[in-house]
């Protein structure tokens, strides 16, 4: 039976990942919101058809692909080839990387659900291209696409789980580590999981605020 | 005295589809003109193409003169059209009011982005323009909370702001319950009584009469029959307009 003070040697332990789990899912969410709505921007609203058809095959690629694949790719791959990626960049990139492709979905879906007339509204009263998709389009959008955009938010704290396997220093590459020397197995990897809900918990919690908030105007 | 709009020879193809197939009008300053004709004959269409909401496969509009969506023998951009644009107001079938502004900011955004107004000074004037379709007192509500009725008033109040040449209503009451038709048409009604000019597709064959100084019949694309309001509705010399006019009257 565990007594109390190896709990606490256990919990300081995963707390020393817990930063870096946190700083590779803001950094990548960054990424994947800023990069995912650009690319949605370009597919949406230009005609020229390479660039339809390099978005397209850029988020397919990104999709379809463990998520771990990429991480190995970027991290061994490329260490190969000489462009060596500390194990953190690699995760945050790839991570970043692919949610720009889940997030240019979301994005697309948000402004593709938006009637015809809301534009024709706007070009009409002489509003150019740019003004009608920052003031009129975006606000709306982004409501329809806060559901989708939160669901993967909340994915990606727990998918930053998957860059242990590239030795990126977060909590279950402390868990895994810990388990090899103390064989504490079952109380080491709930207390991982504790800390996971702490962190996704009051995420979604976050989330359904806004979501009321939005909703409401919505009607 | 001349046209403020003129129209010569507009055409519109969706692929092999001819819509319009050559229409010529001209509306003077102040001259009311309806739009009427069955579902399909091209009046939503003709009226889109003043403001390029469709690009016309040939002709030429010309709104004081000026050339309406070409420049150098090229086809303008939305960009380069925005100026041109905000010079007719349009009031849509459908308001198309913008759920996520207060009713205020419908009306106020394009006077502070298009004509670059303060902000105070564009919400006085939203103001101003909601009192004329008595909608001063839902300045603050949103869209969503207003009847069919009270959203098309904001989306004429939204056009007026526009200070614009010209006046377009693409059918403003087709998609209002009956009871809410009436409020609507007061509103066009004040506006025309003061002088503006509007070019108006309509099924409200009763209004288009009272209210319209000139009717013009469109079917199969081509203006069949155009003359003064009471004359066409009431003594039509073509036979397509009359048997229209007889079915739309039951």
């Amino acid at each position: 039976m565990p007594d109390f003070s190896t709990f606490r040697l256990i919990l300081e332990g995963l707390l020393t990942g817990l930063s870096v789990t946190v700083i590779v899912a803001l950094a990548a969410l960054v990424i994947g919101l800023v990069l995912g709505f650009g690319l949605c921007l370009l597919r949406e609203f230009t005609r020229i058809r390479t660039v339809h058809f390099t978005i397209d095959a850029y988020v397919e690629l990104l999709r379809n692909i463990p998520a771990l694949t990429h991480l190995f790719i970027l991290y061994f791959g490329l260490a190969s080839l000489g462009l060596r990626l500390s194990s953190i960049t690699a995760a945050i990139v790839g991570l970043g990387l692919i949610g720009a492709a889940v997030t240019c979905d979301i994005f697309r879906a948000g402004f593709r659900s938006l009637p015809k007339g809301q534009i024709e509204a706007a070009l009409a009263v002489g509003l150019r291209p740019g003004q009608t998709i920052v003031s009129i389009l975006t606000p709306q959008a982004m409501r329809i696409a806060l559901p989708g955009l939160s669901n993967y938010a909340v994915q990606l704290v727990k998918d930053t789980s998957v860059v242990s396997a590239i030795a990126a220093p977060e909590i279950m590459f402390f868990a895994r580590s810990m388990v090899t020397s103390s064989f504490q197995t079952t109380l080491i990897y709930a207390t991982a999981a504790g800390l996971y809900l702490l962190l996704s918990l009051p995420l979604m919690q976050g989330v359904r605020v806004l979501e009321n908030h939005y909703g409401k105007l919505k009607a | 005295m001349d046209a403020l709009l003129s129209v010569a020879g507009l055409r519109k193809s969706y692929g092999p589809v001819e819509v319009l197939k050559g229409i010529d009008f001209s509306v003077k300053a102040g001259e009311k003109i309806a739009l009427i004709g069955p579902s399909g004959s091209g009046k939503s269409t003709c009226l889109r193409c003043m403001n390029f909401l469709e690009t016309p496969t040939a002709g030429e509009i010309r709104l004081d003169g000026e050339r309406i969506g070409m420049r150098d023998g090229r086809l303008m951009s939305d960009r380069q059209l925005a100026p041109q644009r905000a010079e007719m107001g349009m009031v849509f079938q459908l308001f198309n009011l913008w759920p996520h502004l207060s009713v205020a900011e419908n009306v106020a955004i394009a006077v502070r982005k298009v004509r670059g107004l303060p902000a105070k000074e564009a919400r006085d004037l939203a103001l101003e323009m909601l009192a004329k379709v008595h909608m001063a007192h839902r300045a603050n509500a949103s869209p969503l909370e207003l009847s069919g009725g009270q959203q098309q008033r904001v989306a004429i109040a939204r056009a007026l702001a526009q200070k614009p040449k010209l006046m377009l209503f693409d059918e403003p009451t087709s998609a209002l319950d009956p009871e809410l038709v009436r409020e609507v048409l007061t509103v066009i009604e004040e506006l025309a009584d003061e002088g503006r000019t509007m070019l108006l597709v309509t099924h409200e064959i009763a209004f288009a009469r009272d209210v319209a100084d000139r009717v013009m019949f469109l079917d199969g694309g081509v203006i069949v029959e155009e003359g003064p309001a009471s004359a066409v509705i009431n003594t039509p010399r073509e036979e397509r307009t009359r048997s229209f006019l007889k079915q739309i009257r039951h």
